[in-house]
């Protein structure tokens, strides 16, 4: 892999060396800050880079072993936050120009929680504007190039922080996952990523795309460090109603376990479109889990197929509510006009990217008077159906696997004019966003070009620690076949 | 009948009223922000409070318990109830939407009793964040022609309850006895100071007109009503318009109107076909509130005493009819308690009633005399050692110096009752003095009593017992 020297290690090998002093926070940091600055000007990974922060924390870190306090189980290891995530006093752009100049007075609960096990911050990453798209191509700042392939996507929307960890830049990364937005990068990137129950892990200071799809998950190199990250992030947080309001089991323990008896659903009626490359993986997969003592079972999830277009009435018109706040009045970009509602629209306008402004229209006219009950309305009653029809499969099967995205990286500009091609990225992802339940992709070997694919574990609210036995013992296959 | 109720014709009226209440919480409805008025400006701010991008609302437990306290005292079914965001742009509106309750309000279906006994029903009471306060500067005070406005948020995200009434008032008279009468419910539960001048109750009146028999008319919002007189003013006037229009052939159109308290009038806020499209949708940053059986109970058993309910047994405790303005007005002073504490001493209640109600406006709930000077002075009137006039300036002299004795106070004042013989002599010399007088009043003219009466207490320096001179003159007359 292009990380020299840091991703042969995983985000618990780091931690054990600063904590028992076989190594420094200040050494693991600047070996990250060198491949960063060989590297970012071709990736573009990151909107910005707090390498003096970074340095006072992991001196910080070391100075507390010196002195014989435990900095906690991810001490030293660094991590990248995507550019959505408030950071007391660290500028958070979500790669929108209409927050320019903006600096959280706080921290997003995942913030402090990861700064209270020992992590080290090392930037925030790129992403599409506000969440919204799937090739970080929206990014007011400029695209993130794939680590793999400087030509194609990394996938997206939260494409920087995926390109972070692929090329080394940080142990770990943060992102968010409204419609496969931490899964589809990290397939396209070929790394880990997980998008947990909805209510999982806090959302507190993750600024809000579509508050009930919104999810924060972690990007790593291994799927034991996404236990450990998930392990240290998640839990209730009182500053998020929506958090579930009970502790989880560790993610860690579970890994050895093993799938033998486990049932793997296999989703005949999944829509089609998936390249044979894609597919092929897909079945390699299916192949191993089978060798590895679990059986594959046929389900159907009849409803799976209306996911897209329920997810394009409910996202845009909870993000049109969402955006409203950026308005010119109290931060952020303010064009002034003769009066407030002109100065709302000059602001606006030039805040927001088209892609933006075209959620923005479609969610409001979704939410209307005339119009709510056969656009938002409706979607409402298909996410409940994708919802039930999920719950049917589960009781046949404990996990089920899909591909993550249909295709490998794609170049830039191949989708760029044809938004619903772009949206069709995250046909496989979305359904599970609709439903609240966890999904997550593990790399599982190369397609078309040599480049990354993902294959897609998925699993009912709450089964982590089934779907992360799943993902380990993938994993496992992997290093055997090799 | 008040002035208020003169409608022309046969015309009838019909009133709804919304009224928006803050909760007197702690904190503010989804932050921890304190919730408290007249501090600096945009100093109880956080976070949520100023829809800062990643920031989340979480529901103060505090204010539904108050919310429930005004729905049950409001007869209320209290319900598993949701949020909704009522979207909207306007500067002091931090998140571009408020969270308010929709479809799905906490409480529902209840009435509130006017002091006659009439029941106003209250389709529902539900919660709501309040908006900042925008002040505009310019000649106007308005938005329009305004040059600057000035935003405070220290009011953005205190709870609300707001209460609809059904469209049940008949009359301004009504619709000031229900504002009354909801302003003492709400202070008696201490869900709310209720304080009209300082914001903390607002209301808004929906008004129509009609014939008798007619479905309901064409209504008017009518907002900006600061004070309870001006419910009335304002209602009363919207009223003649309407009938205007509709006598003259026009119609009435569906807006909003505002009330100018300087000119009297309502004028067009905005009208129906301009009014914002709020995109009402479930608020995914909460959860549903489900208020379990144990805690409505909870809160229904531990609510005090409501005006009604004080009124009734003042009433009983007096004599006085439950909607008498003495028994009215002292319950809403929330001195009844004082008046029932002069009786529990040995007092007469129902002089203690009256002497509290003409006396007592600017003490406060612990009235600064003790019971027992109160009870006394009811026992030397009740037993005629003195009359009410002489009462009324000891009662004077017992508020201005916190108490005293009564029968000293008469003593030193030189007040005696005069035995009926000097009276009858003192009432003789009267009618001589006053013999038009007299003639006038043999001849059958009442008023004419007056004079005489007055010569008497001139004579006395108003020792005299006014009944008892009444009752002579009439005995001498016959």
């Amino acid at each position: 892999m292009s990380a020299p020297g840091t991703s042969a290690i995983t985000a618990a090998e780091v931690a054990q060396s600063v904590r028992n002093g076989a190594t420094t926070a200040a050494a693991v940091l600047e070996a990250h800050l060198a491949t960063i600055a060989a590297r970012e000007p071709d990736i573009h990974a990151f909107n910005l880079v707090t390498a003096d922060r970074a340095r006072e924390r992991a001196a910080h870190i070391d100075d507390q072993v010196a002195k014989g306090i435990d900095p906690g189980p991810l001490a030293g290891v660094t991590v990248a936050l995507k550019d959505n995530m408030c950071t007391h006093g660290v500028p958070t752009t979500c790669s929108s120009k209409i927050l320019e100049g903006w600096v959280p007075p706080y921290d997003a609960t995942v913030v402090s929680v990861l700064q209270a096990a020992g992590a080290v911050v090392v930037g925030k990453t790129n992403l599409d504007e506000f969440a919204m798209g799937s090739s970080t191509e929206n990014s007011a700042f400029g695209p993130t190039r794939n680590p793999h392939d400087t030509s194609r996507v990394p996938g997206g929307s939260s494409g920087g922080s995926a390109a972070a960890v692929a090329a080394g830049f940080s142990q770990f990364s943060l992102g968010s996952d409204t419609g496969g937005s931490i899964r589809q990068p990290a397939a396209l990137c070929g790394v880990v990523g997980v998008k947990p129950t909805y209510g999982y892990v806090s959302r507190y200071g993750l600024v809000a795309f579509a508050s009930s799809l919104d999810q924060i998950g972690p990007f790593t190199n291994t799927v034991a460090d996404s236990a450990l990250v998930l392990d240290v992030i998640g839990g209730h947080d009182p500053l998020d109603s929506t958090s579930i309001p009970k502790a989880h089991p560790s993610l860690v323990s579970v890994l050895d376990q093993g799938v033998e008896g486990l049932r793997v659903g296999r989703i005949t009626d999944l829509p089609a479109g998936a390249d044979p490359d894609v597919q092929e993986r897909l079945e390699a997969a299916f192949d191993a889990l089978q060798s590895a003592g679990a059986t594959i079972v046929d389900v159907q999830v009849p409803a799976f197929t209306f996911g897209l277009t329920a997810y394009y009435l409910i996202a845009p018109a909870e993000a049109s509510s969402n955006l409203a706040r950026y308005d010119g009045v109290r931060y952020g970009l303010r064009v002034d006009a003769p009066d407030t509602n002109a100065m709302y629209g000059a602001t606006r306008a030039a805040g927001f990217g088209d892609e933006v402004k075209r959620r923005i229209m479609l969610g409001t006219y979704a939410l209307s008077a005339g119009y709510y009950d056969a656009y938002y309305g409706k979607a409402l009653k298909v996410r409940r159906l994708i919802h039930d029809d999920f719950q049917r499969a589960y009781q046949h099967a404990d996990v089920l696997l899909t591909p993550t995205s249909p295709s490998v990286a794609f170049p830039f500009g191949s989708k760029g004019d044809n938004p619903f091609a772009m949206y069709l990225c995250d046909t496989y992802t979305i359904p599970t966003n609709l439903a609240g339940h966890p999904g997550m992709s593990v790399p599982y070997g190369t397609g078309a070009d040599g480049l990354p694919v993902g294959v897609q574990v998925l699993a009912g609210t709450l089964q982590e620690p089934t779907m992360f036995r799943v993902a380990a013992a993938l994993e496992r296959s992997l290093g055997d076949s090799k | 009948m008040s002035a208020y109720d003169g409608l022309p014709g046969e015309w009838e009226l019909v009133v709804g009223l919304e009224v928006h209440v803050e909760l007197a919480t702690a904190t503010k409805l989804f932050s921890a922000s304190p919730n408290r008025f007249g501090d600096e400006p945009n100093t109880n701010i956080d976070p949520v409070t100023l829809g800062l991008p990643g920031a989340l609302p979480v529901l103060n437990e505090q204010a539904v318990e108050l919310a429930m306290r005004v729905g049950l005292a409001l007869n209320c079914t209290v319900q598993p109830c949701t949020f909704h965001r009522k979207n909207y742009f306007y500067p002091d509106m931090p998140k571009a939407y408020q969270i308010s309750q929709y479809d799905q309000p906490l409480n529902v279906d209840g009435f509130l009793e006017l002091p006659g006994g009439k029941r106003i029903g209250i389709e529902r009471a539900h919660m709501e964040e309040d908006a900042g306060k925008s002040t505009h500067a310019g000649a106007t005070g308005r938005v329009h022609g305004a040059t600057a406005s000035l935003i405070d948020l220290n009011r953005a995200g205190v709870p609300l309850v707001e209460i609809v009434s059904r469209p049940d008032i008949r009359s301004a008279d009504e619709a000031r006895q229900y504002v009354n009468e909801l302003r003492a419910i709400l202070v008696a539960v201490e869900a709310s100071d209720a304080k009209m001048e300082e914001g903390s109750m607002r209301v808004d009146a929906n008004v129509s007109v009609r014939l008798p028999g007619q479905p309901l008319g064409t209504r008017c919002e009518i907002k900006n009503v600061n004070s309870v007189r001006s419910v009335g003013r304002a209602i009363e006037y919207e009223a003649r318009r309407q009938i205007d229009l509709i006598e003259s052939g026009q119609s009435v159109r569906q807006e909003t109107r505002h009330w100018d308290e300087n000119d009297g009038r309502t004028h067009t806020l905005r009208a129906k076909e301009d009014a914002d499209d709020y995109r009402y949708f479930l608020e995914p940053d909460l959860v549903p509130l489900a208020p379990s059986h144990e805690w409505i109970q909870r809160v229904h058993h531990a609510l005090p005493p409501l005006p009604a309910a004080r009124r009734a047994h003042l009433a009983t405790c007096t004599g006085f009819a439950p909607d008498s303005e003495a028994v009215v007005s002292v319950v809403e002073r929330g001195q009844d308690h004082y008046v029932l504490a002069v009786g529990h001493v040995g007092g007469d209640p129902g002089r203690a009633l009256v002497y509290v109600k003409e006396a007592f406006a600017d003490q406060g709930i612990e009235p600064a005399v003790p019971a027992l000077d109160i009870a006394a002075l009811t026992n030397l009137e009740v037993e005629g050692t003195i009359t009410a006039t002489q009462a009324k300036a000891i009662l004077a002299d017992l508020l201005a110096n916190g108490g005293g004795d009564p029968a000293a106070i008469a003593a030193a004042k030189g007040f005696e009752a005069l035995d009926t013989s000097a009276l009858e002599s003192v009432v003789d010399q009267a009618i001589v003095e006053q013999a038009d007088a007299w003639a006038k009043f043999c001849a059958g003219d009442g008023k004419a009593m007056g004079a005489i009466v007055g010569a008497v207490m001139k004579a006395t320096q108003g020792k005299a017992d006014g009944k008892l001179v009444t009752a002579l003159l009439n005995q001498k007359r016959a």
